[in-house]
C-alpha cells in the first residue's frame, strides 16, 4: 500500500514538472502581456502576477495588427488543404487497396517515394513552378491562396493512411453493393468513405494542425500583408514593435487562441492512442 | 458498364492525386537536380551547362562546412534527448494514475502550437536580461548570451526543438507501450524485479524498434530544421547556427543564387536519403530478432 502511494506520487511530482516546464513559455508571455506600461519586465527578480495588471498591450496590438483577416486566411488556407488532402488520397487511395491494374506496384512505389522528398530540398523549383503557373498573391487573393494550398493538397502519407484503412473493410460489402447495380464511384463514396470516416478525421486533424502551423512555404511565396497567415504575421511583429515586448507577448498570445480552442476540442483524437497510424517523417 | 472503361478506372480515381505529385514533388525534384548544374551567373533567363562546377564551388567554401557541422551538430544535441525524455515521460504516464489525460493534454499542447510563437516565447526567456539568466545567476552563474554567443546559440536553438516535440514522440512511445503484453510485467514481478530493472527487462527490448522509429524520424526532422533558426537567430551569431535548410533558403531568396542553393539541395536529399536507408535495414533488423 505505501509502496504503491509512493509509485503513483513520484509520477505525479515528475509529471508535474514536467507540466510546468511544458506551460511555462506562454504563462511567462502572458504575464509579459499582463504587465502595465510603468512596470519593469525585465526587473529581477522576475515576477509572475502583474503589479499593474492590465489589458493594454492585447488592446494596442489588436488594434494594430488585423489578426480577423490573418485568422481568415489561415482557416481558408487549412480548411481547403484539408479538404484537398480528404479528396484526394481517399480516391487514390481506392484502387490500389482494392483493384488489380497494369503499374500498380510502380505507381504505389511511386507515391511512397515521395515521402523520402523533404519539401525543403525541392521548395525553390517550386517556387518557380508556383510563379510561372501565376499562383502568387501579386496575380490576386484567388491566385495568392492557391499558391499556398496546392503544393500541399496531397501527400503520400495521406494516401498510404487511406490505403490501410481501406484494406481493413471486408470486401463483401463492396460486392454486394455491385452487384445491385452500384457504380464503382458510389460504392467509394456510399460505402468506403462513411466506413473510414474516424481515419478521415485523423488525417484531416493533423493535416490541419501541419497546414495552421506551416511557416516557411508561406513566408516565401506571400508578398500581399493582406494574405498573411497567422504564422507569418507573428513573425512580423518582431519586427514592427523590435523591442516592445509586451506587445509582441500579447500578440503570440492572441495568435495562438484558436488553435488552443480547437486543440482542447479535439483532445481525444490527439491523446486517446488513436492516432498511432498518424506517424509522420 | 463496359470493359473499355473498367479498365480505366483505377487510373482515374488515382488522376488527380498523381497530377498534383507529379507538378509539386517529380517536375521539381528532377529540376533541384538539373539546377544544380547550371550557371545563371551570366545571364538568369539564359543558363548554361556548368558540369560539376557549382559542386566545386560548394565543397570548396568554408560557410558550407561550418553548415553541414552546424546542422550535425544540432542533429547530435536534439535527437538523443528527443529519443530518451520522451520515454520516461510516456513510461511514467502509462500507468493508473489519476489526471493522466491532463497530463497529456498539457505536455502535447506545445506541439500544436506554431513553433513561430514557441520560438518568440523562446526568445524572450534567453533574453539578455530574461529570466533564464535570473534563473542561472541563483546558482551564482554569469549571464549566457544563449542567442548571441557562438557557443550557446545552437543549444538554446536545439533546446527549443526539443521542447516542440517532446509531446509528439510521447504519444509515439505511448502507443507502442500499449502493446507491451502484461504477462511479462508479471513474471518480472514474480522473479522480484523492481520497478527500472523491469523496465530495462522487459520494456526497453520490447520497444527498440520505436526507439529506432524515433531516432530516424527525429534525425530526419533535424536535418529540416528551419523556423525556430529563422525567428530566433537568422543563421547568426557569426553563422554559428546556418543549418542546411536556413543555406538553401538564403541562397535561393536571399541571394538569388539558383546554382549553389541548388547543388546544397541536393546534399541534403542525399543525406535524407541516407538515412531513410539506415532506417529501412536497421527496422528489417530488429524485426528478424523480436
Amino acid at each position: 500500500m505505501i509502496r504503491k502511494f509512493f509509485k503513483g506520487f513520484s509520477a505525479h511530482i515528475f509529471l508535474i514538472i514536467i507540466s510546468i516546464l511544458s506551460l511555462f513559455p506562454f504563462i511567462w508571455l502572458i504575464s509579459t502581456a499582463l504587465k502595465g506600461i510603468d512596470e519593469n519586465i525585465f526587473e529581477y527578480p522576475p515576477y509572475f502576477i502583474p503589479k499593474h495588471f492590465t489589458f493594454e498591450n492585447f488592446i494596442g496590438v489588436w488594434k494594430q495588427i488585423p489578426f480577423l483577416l490573418y485568422f481568415l486566411n489561415s482557416a481558408i488556407v487549412a480548411g481547403f488543404t484539408v479538404i484537398l488532402n480528404l479528396i484526394f488520397s481517399s480516391l487514390a487511395a481506392y484502387p490500389l487497396a482494392r483493384m488489380d491494374f497494369r503499374g500498380k506496384n510502380f505507381i504505389f512505389t511511386l507515391i511512397l517515394v515521395t515521402i523520402m522528398i523533404p519539401f525543403q530540398a525541392i521548395m525553390l523549383p517550386v517556387y518557380l513552378i508556383v510563379l510561372k503557373l501565376h499562383l502568387v498573391d501579386s496575380y490576386g487573393f484567388a491566385s495568392g491562396y492557391l499558391g499556398l494550398i496546392l503544393p500541399f493538397a496531397v501527400n503520400a502519407f495521406g494516401i498510404f493512411l487511406m490505403r490501410q484503412a481501406f484494406l481493413t473493410i471486408p470486401k463483401e460489402m463492396e460486392e454486394a453493393a455491385f452487384i445491385d447495380g452500384c457504380s464503382i464511384f458510389n460504392i467509394w463514396r456510399k460505402i468506403l468513405l462513411p466506413m473510414t470516416s474516424p481515419t478521415l478525421a485523423v488525417l484531416a486533424i493533423f493535416t490541419f494542425i501541419g497546414s495552421w502551423g506551416e511557416f516557411l512555404w508561406p513566408s516565401i511565396v506571400l508578398t500581399n500583408k493582406s494574405l498573411y497567415t497567422l504564422p507569418v504575421g507573428v513573425n512580423d511583429l518582431q519586427g514592427l514593435f523590435s523591442a516592445n515586448w509586451r506587445y509582441i507577448a500579447a500578440g503570440s498570445i492572441i495568435s495562438i487562441i484558436p488553435i488552443i480552442i480547437f486543440f482542447i476540442c479535439m483532445q481525444k483524437y490527439f491523446v486517446s492512442g488513436s492516432n498511432e497510424g498518424a506517424v509522420k517523417g | 458498364m463496359n470493359n473499355f472503361s473498367q479498365k480505366y478506372i483505377p487510373y482515374l480515381f488515382l488522376l488527380p492525386a498523381m497530377v498534383m505529385l507529379v507538378i509539386f514533388f517529380f517536375i521539381p525534384f528532377f529540376q533541384t537536380i538539373l539546377l544544380s548544374f547550371l550557371d545563371y551567373s551570366n545571364d538568369i533567363y539564359n543558363p548554361v551547362f556548368a558540369g560539376v562546377e557549382n559542386y566545386k564551388v560548394l565543397l570548396s567554401s568554408k560557410e558550407f562546412y561550418t553548415v553541414i557541422f552546424n546542422t550535425f551538430l544540432f542533429l547530435i544535441i536534439a535527437v538523443p534527448i528527443l529519443a530518451i525524455l520522451p520515454l520516461f515521460v510516456a513510461i511514467f504516464i502509462n500507468q493508473k494514475i489519476k489526471f493522466i489525460n491532463l497530463y497529456k493534454v498539457i505536455i502535447y499542447l506545445p506541439v500544436v502550437v506554431s513553433i513561430v510563437v514557441v520560438a518568440i516565447a523562446f526568445k524572450w526567456i534567453y533574453a539578455q536580461e530574461g529570466i533564464l539568466n535570473y534563473f542561472i545567476s541563483l546558482f551564482n552563474i554569469n549571464p549566457v548570451g544563449w542567442l548571441t554567443d557562438t557557443q550557446f546559440a545552437m543549444l538554446s536553438v536545439a533546446l527549443v526543438t526539443v521542447y516542440k516535440g517532446i509531446g509528439y514522440y510521447m504519444m509515439i512511445y505511448l502507443s507502442a507501450l500499449i502493446g507491451v503484453p502484461k504477462d511479462l510485467y508479471e513474471a518480472a514481478d514474480v522473479d522480484g524485479a523492481n520497478e527500472w530493472h523491469k523496465h530495462l527487462t522487459v520494456t526497453i527490448p520490447h520497444i527498440m524498434p520505436t526507439i529506432a522509429l524515433v531516432v530516424t524520424i527525429s534525425s530526419i526532422s533535424a536535418l529540416k530544421v528551419f523556423a525556430e533558426i529563422y525567428v530566433m537567430t537568422k543563421g547568426g551569431p557569426l553563422n554559428s547556427t546556418k543549418t542546411i535548410v536556413y543555406y538553401i533558403y538564403e541562397r535561393a531568396f536571399e541571394n538569388l543564387d539558383l546554382s549553389l542553393s541548388s547543388a546544397a539541395s541536393v546534399v541534403l536529399l542525399i543525406i535524407i536519403l541516407i538515412f531513410s536507408i539506415i532506417n529501412v535495414t536497421v527496422f528489417e533488423k530488429k524485426r528478424y530478432k523480436l
